[in-house]
């Protein structure tokens, strides 16, 4: 049976199996959106205010679920309102198919209404992006999409359809299997070099794993915590990777990088060998490259043969999928008969010596409230078991540093790009993921007002999302780095008229909650999340001038950090 | 950083819209050099075959190579600086050829570089010249004293040498 573009597409994402998509609809894509209402109870579509959010709820999804988020805009400014997102997902690896309306195709080129060259615009920014220009081509299109953003390093793939092309008429025919001939990721590990791997961990005498987001995304968390605690190796995660080793473990130091801990930026100074899995050596990680790490060699385990020697020299590279090797890892561990690790007894204790440093202490008073102090509330309160999203800035360092993440999934940030209002937006996904869960959404008073106007999305889905805002009335990263490295001139980062939010709040239809005193933390946190069915918006009133700790400043290296 | 040197890069890619587009995006969002970049679909004529001239170090063409390796449209590449291999360029130039004396000067020259005048008017002439760059230089060097009016270069083209050869 012949169908009409925008129904072909309709039942591509139900071959798929998407349940869910985010967008908002316009010109381009009406026929598509009409496509949509008649099979609505079997895609989800959730409208969100701004496509920037769209996409960043897919994120959020995808980043809770490793399933890839989907996206559907208009052409114009329905497009390149959606790039952020796409630039974010691209830095972070989440997989996404993003479908953006393009004009019909006799129009294309002709400066049309709500015409912009979107596959020229995000070229830089996705993994890869088509331009449909012949309905046959639709589903192999959609198809091949799908398949390119969740295999290999995942990574959003964008399709471009012009109007026409979803109201012209052809057989559908979803195919079943796709191969691209020039598109084959490496998967498993290459034999010779895990073996290789496996001496040198075997000979090091002080060793570490510093683990990225490519354990979470590979869904390779418990064969880590497997080979950690097989070998008692000390495990550092990046930024990214919380929550792929459990936080609360005692092999666990902590994060490491710009704002990481003591001992985990000191341990990766005085390694002899670093295991670098499904992480990429990323600038906020490493400091001053010519200081990194100066007496370790090197493991680099990762999916993108790209990400390997790009910025560091790696001694044994091992491409491919973080899960399958390091389950070859385990394998070719246990094939060797009363296999032993060096001593390291004494490396265990030099990294104790510094986590006596104790560098994440902070003192709460009875006057104002520290931010840390609020997550860690939150900690507690949620029994650690939360999906928290965050926004960028103080706040999500601290979140970071002080919710302890046991689980993969559940830390969902904008670590590559940095995207102020990626929060809330991303909230939305991952409640929409998971209905029962619990959500919360940290973030600061600048970052909300990025993609504040999402409150009406979660009303109009009843997304119960606690949001907590650590307000200082600072947009409090610049203000930090103002104060350390511009002689405290506050160029621009504070706001002179910030909302009443817990009005906001209401407005909205949602619960406000306006928290200034330490001794209300919480129960305030014990009330918002006792209202099981209500978003809850709370406005923690904290210390002004406050400063993330440690820190490696910019070009120092791990063993230059300032503690308080 | 190791000393930079000029790599001759094969590339077999997708013949679609938009793969040339994403090699140079990607030389150009990375701040990597292009000498020269030439390209035309082959005898299957779903793919196009680009040879890519760079000049950098060791570290940095190992990068390039990964990086062109990730784009979907990218089917097989090769450094040739890894093999044995000929590289040819191809240049026309439009000499002025009124000053007396000058129809056999540029005459002689055409012949000693083997090159040859394909096109001739009561005021120019025309010449094809094939060979590497150096050769290319050398010619127009040649030619200083009579007054080059146009030059149009193709680009290198490379090919390995033996059995060695880029295909699928």
């Amino acid at each position: 049976m012949e169908l009409t573009g925008a129904e072909i597409f309709v039942e591509c994402l139900k071959a798929e199996g998407v349940d869910t998509i985010f967008g908002y609809p316009g010109g381009a894509v009406l026929h598509i959106y009409d496509a949509l209402y008649k099979e609505a109870e079997h895609v989800n579509h959730i409208l969100v205010r701004h496509e920037q959010a769209a996409v960043h709820a897919a994120e959020g999804y995808a980043k809770a679920t490793n399933r890839p988020g989907v996206v559907l805009v208009t052409s114009g400014p329905g497009a390149t309102n959606a790039v952020t997102g796409i630039a974010d997902a691209y830095m972070d690896s989440v997989p996404l198919v993003v479908f953006t309306g393009q004009v019909p195709r006799h129009l294309i080129g002709n400066d049309a209404f709500q015409e912009v060259d979107i596959v020229g615009i995000t070229r830089p920014c996705v993994k890869h992006n088509f331009l449909v220009t012949d309905v046959k081509d639709l589903a192999s299109t959609v198809k091949k999409a799908f398949y390119i953003a969740s295999t290999g390093r995942p990574g959003p793939v964008l399709v471009d359809i012009p109007k026409d092309i979803t109201a012209a008429r052809c057989e559908f025919n979803y195919p079943k299997e796709i191969s691209i001939r020039s598109y084959n990721p490496t998967v498993k590990g290459n034999k010779r070099q895990v073996r290789r791997a496996i001496d040198l961990m075997l000979e090091s005498k002080r060793p570490i794993l510093y683990t990225g987001g490519g354990v979470v995304l590979s869904g390779g968390a418990a064969e880590l915590t497997q080979l950690a605690r097989e070998l008692k190796f000390p495990v550092t995660n990046t930024l990214m990777g919380l929550g792929a080793y459990p936080a609360t473990d005692p092999l666990f130091v902590g994060m490491l990088g710009m704002h990481g801990t003591y001992e985990a930026n000191h341990a990766m100074h005085q390694s002899d060998l670093v295991i670098a899995i499904g992480a990429r050596f990323d600038d906020r990680v490493t400091g001053n490259i010519e200081k990194f790490c100066p007496h370790a060699k090197i493991i680099h385990v990762d999916i993108d043969p790209a990400s390997i020697s790009k910025n560091v020299k790696v001694d044994i590279p091992i491409v491919g999928d973080v899960k399958h090797v390091l389950a070859d890892l385990l394998e070719e561990l246990h094939s060797r008969k009363d296999w032993q690790t060096a001593d390291i007894s004494a490396w265990w204790a030099q990294i104790n010596e510094w986590r006596k440093t104790d560098c994440l202490h902070y003192e709460q008073d009875h006057e104002s409230i520290r931010s840390q102090f609020v997550v860690e509330k939150l900690w507690e309160v949620t029994g650690g078991d939360a999906y928290v999203t965050s926004d960028v800035g103080q706040h999500q360092m601290w979140a970071a540093q002080f919710y302890k993440f046991d689980k993969p999934n559940r830390w969902i940030n904008s670590g590559g790009l940095g995207t102020m209002g990626f929060g809330l937006p991303a909230a939305m996904g991952v409640q929409i993921a998971y209905p029962e869960a619990t959500v919360a959404c940290i973030t600061g008073d600048g970052s909300i007002q990025m993609n504040i106007q999402e409150l009406s999305t979660c009303m109009q889905y009843q997304l119960p999302i606690k949001i907590i805002t650590l307000n200082n009335g600072y947009l409090g990263m610049v203000r930090q780095w103002q104060e350390f490295f511009y002689q405290k001139r506050y160029s621009m980062s504070y706001m002179d008229a910030l909302p009443d939010f817990v009005k906001l709040a209401e407005a909205y239809g949602h619960v406000g909650m306006r928290i200034e005193r330490p001794a209300d933390v919480e129960g305030a946190l014990k009330e918002a999340m006792a209202m099981k069915n209500r978003l809850v918006f709370m406005d923690f009133i904290t210390k002004r001038e406050s400063n993330v700790y440690p820190m490696v400043p910019a070009n120092a290296g791990h063993n230059e950090m300032i503690l308080v | 950083m190791s000393d930079e040197i000029r790599h001759v890069i094969s590339i077999l890619m997708e013949n679609e819209a938009g793969a040339l587009s994403r090699v140079s995006g990607l030389f150009s969002a990375r701040g990597y050099n292009i000498e020269s970049l030439t390209v035309a679909p082959t005898e299957d004529a779903t793919l196009s075959r680009l040879t890519l001239v760079t000049l950098c170090s060791e570290e940095i063409v190992e990068q390039i190579m990964k990086q062109l390796h990730k784009l979907v449209d990218v089917v097989k590449l090769m450094d040739l600086n890894d093999y044995p291999h000929i590289e040819r360029e191809m240049m026309l130039v439009k000499v002025d050829v009124q000053k007396h004396g000058s129809c056999d000067q540029v005459k002689r020259l055409t012949d000693i570089f083997r090159a040859r005048i394909i096109d001739v008017s009561d005021k120019t002439y025309t010449i094809e010249v094939t060979g590497n760059r150096s050769k290319l230089d050398a010619f127009l060097q040649a030619l200083s004293e009579a007054r080059i009016m146009e030059v149009v270069r193709s680009g290198s083209m490379g090919i390995a040498r033996g059995s060695s050869a880029l295909t699928v």
